[in-house]
């Protein structure tokens, strides 16, 4: 049951947007998001949305996929446009003894929306093209001119390498202690949220202690494969920055220029 | 493969292990030698604490002995400097496939010792092909470790090992945790590699038919090598080794059985196939003598 949970939800895939350098993927999203968060116009959410609509089609993921990540979302998505509807003060359109919807709540209440959608959007796309570890490969070279003040990429990398490789037998071992309880009479189903708790107990005393055996053993095999941390490594796979890294900056500038321009074109009176 | 060429040499080690409840510590090993020969394959048995995993550990310098040395292709354990140079020549395998797999792509998991080593990317990527050809799992190189069987993920350890380019693989109960089909792929991986290869292998079990497939068997009890020999020499001596906690082949046990009820038979039978023949001979030996 446990098993189905998959962490990173890479979609192999051979297109363009896969082909891309992780570290272009990463800074590109993160200039994604910053351009989100200055978009003041409709038409700015437009453009956003034609760039969006061209990533997904060049990525050759299905909209699907893309769209599956809004649903964990919803919820809170529903809550925030809630209270920016109700909350906001300005040209009362609609009210109901204390509840009143307002002109600028309404505006709010769907840039909010807008925003979240495309957050997930932008960052789903970026998971869903790259693997976990050309990911943190991305992030281990994106750190390193840090490792000149003390940060250690390597080891943070190496961390985020072994946490994923490790979390689907975790789980599996999850699963197989709390069968190993229930069939000793462990109940994890009944009484309240406070007996449900202390029932987990058993469950992660067992899973850390062989968690920690597991970190033994691997930390032994990895000194046998002569592991002696980041210094002198070589990797299989080279990061290397391609046309298609060039191509790829040159119209994500273009359509945050675009977009950032559109600000200026905000068209009053209309929503 | 009879060279007689010393790829390691373990001469009178001691081992203490740090204990609460002996005060002296508790002695793992005692004046232990042996010598492992280019391209032999060699089994170690012996039961749960009897030394035989701290053996294993001396031969790449994860454990350094308290007395006498260990010499892996003339390189001395306990000199710091040589790690790296013995560690790469001395592959290890452990019994958890799971604990020893490092990333979440196979090829990349094969990759990781190579590219501690820093060996150029191209040159990468000819081991990692050559280590998963080896061991029969080219196919599977971009899959999730995860998703593999037991003997699979084993094998794909193997494999990782293999990418340093080691002289001798040193195999810590590989199959203990492995499914009987997941043990045969261990096995067979193991024995083509023995023999194609000319691979070194120091097999350490405590599956008798495993070990019966060897070249050489040495068996370990209370951290003294106690038995030394070719199989059929070592399980030819049933008794011997049933006193120590251990069994002998089925095979063996069979014949072991039929010789006590006073028939024509020898302790030196290793196989099943060894033992339908000898069967068949005694009883049609005996059925020729009946109708005498």
């Amino acid at each position: 049951m446990l098993k189905d949970i998959t962490l990173g939800q890479y979609f192999p895939g051979k297109s363009f947007i896969h082909k891309l350098d992780p570290r272009t993927k990463i800074l590109c999203a993160i200039v994604y998001i910053a351009v989100i968060f200055c978009i003041k116009s409709f038409l700015g959410y437009f453009v956003l949305f034609a760039f969006t609509a061209l990533i997904v089609a060049l990525s050759k993921i299905p909209v699907r996929f893309v769209l599956k990540g809004l649903k964990p979302i919803m919820m809170f998505v529903a809550i925030t446009a809630l209270f920016n509807l109700l909350l906001t003060d300005g040209r009362i359109l609609w009210k109901w003894g204390f509840l009143k919807i307002t002109y600028e709540g309404l505006t709010q209440a769907v840039y909010m929306v807008l925003r979240l959608f495309f957050l997930v959007f932008g960052t789903s796309i970026l998971t869903l093209t790259t693997s976990p570890i050309a990911l943190t490969d991305g992030i281990e070279r994106l750190l390193s001119p840090l490792k000149k003040i003390g940060v250690p990429a390597h080891e943070f990398a190496m961390m985020m390498t072994i946490a994923l490789r490790f979390v689907p037998t975790l789980l599996e071992e999850t699963d197989k202690i709390i069968k190993a309880q229930t069939a000793r009479g462990a109940d994890f189903e009944s009484g309240n949220i406070i007996n449900r708790a202390k029932a987990m107990v058993p469950i992660l005393i067992p899973l850390f202690i062989s968690a920690f055996r597991r970190a033994d053993d691997l930390a032994t095999a990895m000194e046998c494969r002569c592991y002696r941390g980041g210094e002198n490594r070589t990797r299989l796979r080279e990061l290397k920055l391609g046309y298609r890294d060039g191509v790829c900056w040159f119209v994500v500038l273009i359509f945050s220029a675009l977009i950032l321009l559109a600000n200026y074109f905000q068209v009053s009176g209309l929503l | 493969m009879d060279t007689n060429e010393k790829l390691i040499e373990i001469k009178n080690v001691e081992f203490l292990y740090e204990s609460t409840e002996e005060p002296g510590g508790s002695r793992v090993l005692k004046d232990v030698s042996l010598d492992i020969k280019k391209g032999e394959f060699l089994a170690v048995l012996g039961h749960n604490g009897s030394g035989k995993s701290t053996l294993a550990k001396h031969l790449n310098a994860i454990l350094v002995p308290e007395k006498g040395s260990v010499l892996v292709a003339g390189f001395l354990t306990s000199d710091e400097s040589l790690l790296y140079e013995i560690r790469q020549r001395v592959g290890m395998v452990f019994q958890n496939p799971d604990n020893q797999l490092v990333a979440t792509i196979v090829e990349e998991d094969v990759a990781f010792a190579p590219e501690n080593l820093g060996v150029n990317p191209q040159e990468i990527r000819e081991r990692v092909d050559y280590a998963l050809d080896a061991v029969n799992m080219s196919e599977y190189k971009e899959h999730a470790p995860h998703m593999l069987s037991g003997g699979q993920k084993q094998r794909i350890a193997i494999a990782g090992v293999l990418a340093m380019k080691p002289d001798v693989l040193v195999m810590d109960e590989p199959t203990a945790m492995l499914d009987p089909e997941g043990r045969r792929e261990i096995l067979e991986t193991v024995k083509k590699l023995n023999r194609d290869e000319g691979m070194t292998v120091v097999m350490i079990t405590h599956f008798m038919e495993e070990a019966a497939q060897a070249d050489r068997v040495v068996v370990i009890d209370h951290g003294k090598i106690i038995m030394h020999g070719l199989p059929k020499e070592v399980f030819s001596r049933v008794e011997e080794i049933k006193e120590i906690g251990l069994d002998v082949p089925q095979a063996t046990e069979l014949a072991y059985l039929l010789k006590k009820e006073g028939f024509d038979f020898e302790t030196d039978i290793l196989t099943a196939d060894e033992c339908v023949n000898k069967i068949l001979s005694v009883y049609q030996s005996e059925r020729g003598a009946d109708n005498d």
